[in-house]
């Protein structure tokens, strides 16, 4: 088991940078999700680690030894890839236990080692079929298996459910986790997909265009996320975000969304955070995710009047879209809360759960309230 | 805009079955989803309509007028594909312009010119009407397909997966924008996908479709609160829905004895038929209340197997023995995993299903009393 470091990490393609000065540290026994959309470096960061792609500049260290200058071989890193790679013509037995042939073990290690692996993975039972009669979500536990048979110190896996069907996806995710909790391998997993990573990982780190933008748990980067791109990346439905502005108000902010859409009361201290950050500047944009834009049937103090528009019944809850001004909310509500579209509502954003961006860069204000 | 309807329409491939008696209904102005797996008949489906594939029985009817003999043109649907099959060398402009310019249509110049502009005023792509289509994202593209379709007017719109090769975040912006579209116009519109979120979000009524057959139609309300069969449950929602076995003795699911016994309501129980002996419990995961101890339906206890974060809530794994179900819980509520922890499920919220045919026991007896 092992900790990961990357310092200063470049790489580049022509004048074009994929990876641009990363520095992250992965922890003993953490699973840490790297998450971007396609073409951020995540793959390549991944790669890197596993020592399948050469890095320009920078430094990799595996329980602080440098290893950039290593042979993939010589990292004692096993790598878990999106198509399973699973040898036809072996049996699921033989396909785990491939990895141990080659290190010349005792026969009878090799199968208890096996055994073991299978049984935590709840393949046990599946060992003398081929990969071609295993469903799925099977083939991806023996590769899985396959990894951890060599005890590596690291597991590196890149989009490793991205083959399988929404419901198996949604399996794998909570036994993956298991896994992970069971064996304790340090592991570093890669996907474009946000619920994955926020279900699974310890810390997520967001990648975009090769910069890291943001390393926390799930739910620091869901609540505090510090910027634009990392706030409209991670969560589902998007966080809505208009632009705006605050003015002074009688002992209060008020908060203006749009251009004079709706305006909303905050507490007084708003201003004043907004103004020692924006220097004068009032305009900001203002983020609010759909459970946090508040909803009343009736006319209620400190809501503002909005429309009904588009509903979303999903199930558990629906997600309405209100109309205010020339602006459009999604807002997340009790199913069969707001009964059609045309309806009138009242709405109101959570102080609590708003965001405020600087309108130019997109960077968080980072103003709690 | 018009009604579609379907009677008893069977369809073989050689020896395999694709449509198996399909009948079905498509409102005037309605959205209408058909759900399904891969290879569950959707696409076939659309097909028949358009006039691409003939079915070997039943008829298809638009405005009530049979259109079996009619060709693709004549019965005057448009088709959106999964796959935008715009003309690459064309800007966005020509190829909106490209179904108005038909030998079989007269369209006047002006009326082309005017079709066009509010085609792209809708979809919001009126800045890239000169602009080639090879040079669009994703989502632009798609965006013109919709166009393409709607500028010729027609009469239903039938969707295959339009949005299957978007990702995640665009797929979420134009399932609101299709379904805005779909309400402003009135359309009648056939949307066929595998993708239970899409049919939830934007259906008036979903048609489930499994093995050439029609599982269940109803609203998206209905499917998901009153699923017909265990395939539907499951098909439906996500989180799918838990679905526990076990012997049915003394008026209760016995899942694990002494540990889950579920009492089945008196007035369904009373109506179970003599030698069903096994039933499957089916909870949604919003409906398993972690916490909560004693009170109806709890006194429960399960430990907990994994936490997943979902932002605004979590997502707890438990096991009861080696039974597992899942449960929504408050994103700020603390879990730890391997501990124990007391719930309790939703009395009036739980279905009930014959082990053995999957169909829901509240159904079958109206399946039953409807002869």
């Amino acid at each position: 088991m092992a900790s990961i470091a990357l310092r200063n990490v470049e790489k580049y393609f022509g004048e074009n940078y994929i990876v641009r000065k990363l520095n992250l540290e992965i922890r003993h026994r953490e699973f840490l999700v790297l998450l971007g959309p396609s073409g951020c470096g995540k793959t390549t960061t991944l790669r890197a680690v596993a020592g399948l792609e050469e890095i320009d500049s920078g430094e990799i260290l595996i329980d602080g030894q440098p290893v950039q200058n290593r042979q993939a071989a010589d990292r004692d890193i096993a790598f878990v890839f999106q198509l399973f790679a699973l040898y036809p013509h072996l049996t699921a037995y033989e396909n785990i236990a491939f990895p141990l042939r080659a290190t010349n073990e005792n026969r009878n290690v090799v199968d208890r080692r096996v055994r073991e692996v299978a049984k935590a993975l709840r393949i046990d039972g599946l060992l003398d079929k081929r990969p071609s009669a295993l469903s799925g979500g099977d083939m991806q536990r023996v590769a899985i298996g396959r990894a951890l048979v060599r005890r590596p110190k690291a597991l590196l896996m890149d989009e490793p459910m991205g083959a399988l069907d929404a419901k198996l996806r949604e399996e794998m995710r909570a036994e993956l986790k298991h896994i992970h909790i069971e064996n304790e391998a340090t592991t570093v997993y890669v996907t474009h997909d946000q619920v994955e990573a926020m279900a699974m990982a310890d810390r997520i780190a967001v990648m975009n265009d090769g910069v890291l933008q943001q390393v926390g748990l799930p739910s620091d980067v869901y609540q505090y996320p510090v910027n634009l791109f990392v706030a409209q990346f991670v969560g589902s439905p998007i966080m809505n975000v208009i632009t705006g502005a605050v003015r002074p108000g009688d002992g209060c902010t008020n908060v203006v969304l749009g251009e004079n859409d709706a305006v909303q009361r905050f507490p007084v201290e708003l201003y004043h955070k907004v103004a020692e950050r924006r220097q004068g500047q009032d305009k900001l944009a203002i983020g609010v995710r759909p459970e946090a834009v508040l909803v009343a049937r009736q006319a209620t103090d400190g809501y503002f009047p909005a429309e009904a528009h588009i509903i979303e019944r999903l199930g558990p809850y629906d997600i309405v879209d209100l109309k205010f001004g020339t602006q459009l909310f999604r807002s997340r509500t009790a199913s069969g809360y707001v009964s059609k579209a045309g309806d009138v509502v009242w709405a109101r954003l959570d102080e609590k759960q708003t965001h405020f961006f600087d309108d130019r860069t997109g960077e968080s204000l980072r103003i709690r309230l | 805009m018009a009604h579609v309807e379907l009677r008893n329409i069977t369809k073989k491939f050689r020896r395999h079955t694709a449509l198996n008696d399909l009948s079905l209904d498509v409102g005037d102005g309605e959205f209408f989803v058909l759900l399904g797996p891969t290879g569950a008949g959707k696409t076939t489906t659309l097909r028949l309509i358009a006039g691409l594939d003939a079915p070997d029985s039943g008829s298809i009817l638009i405005e009530g007028e049979d259109v079996g003999q009619w060709s693709a043109a004549e019965r005057d649907v448009a088709l959106v594909f999964q796959y935008y099959s715009l003309y690459p060398h064309y800007t966005v402009r020509e190829n909106l312009e490209f179904p108005l310019k038909s030998r079989h249509r007269r369209i006047g110049a002006e009326e082309v010119a005017a079709r066009v502009a509010r085609a792209a005023q809708t979809l919001r792509i009126e800045h890239l009407l000169e602009r080639k289509t090879d040079r669009l994202s994703g989502g632009e593209m798609q965006r013109v397909s919709i166009g393409r379709a709607i500028v010729r007017q027609p009469r239903v719109f039938l969707m295959d997966e339009p949005l299957s090769n978007l990702d995640a975040k665009l797929r979420e912006i134009l399932r609101a924008e299709l379904k805005d579209l779909q309400m402003k116009f009135r359309a009648t519109f056939l949307y066929v996908t595998h993708d239970q979120v899409e049919a939830m979000s934007m259906a008036d009524r979903i048609g489930v479709l499994n093995g050439g057959r029609i599982v269940q139609i109803g609203t998206p309300d209905e499917i998901y609160n009153r699923p017909r069969d265990t395939f539907v449950a499951t098909f439906v929602g996500s989180p799918a829905m838990n679905l526990l076995s076990g012997a049915f003795r003394d008026g209760k699911v016995m899942v694990a004895p002494g540990k889950l016994e579920i009492p089945v309501e008196a007035e369904l129980a009373n109506r179970i038929p003599p030698g069903l002996d096994r039933i499957t419990l089916g909870v949604r995961a919003e409906d398993v209340v972690v916490g909560q101890d004693g009170g109806p339906g709890g006194g429960l206890e399960g430990r907990v197997y994994g936490v997943e974060n979902h932002g605004a809530e979590k997502i707890v794994t438990l096991k009861v023995d080696e039974h597992s179900l899942k449960a929504t819980v408050p994103a700020h509520m603390a879990i730890e995993v391997d501990s124990a922890i007391p719930f309790a499920l939703t009395p009036g919220k739980l279905q009930f299903f014959a082990d053995q045919t999957g169909v829901n026991l509240g159904w079958m007896k109206e399946e039953a009393s409807h002869g």
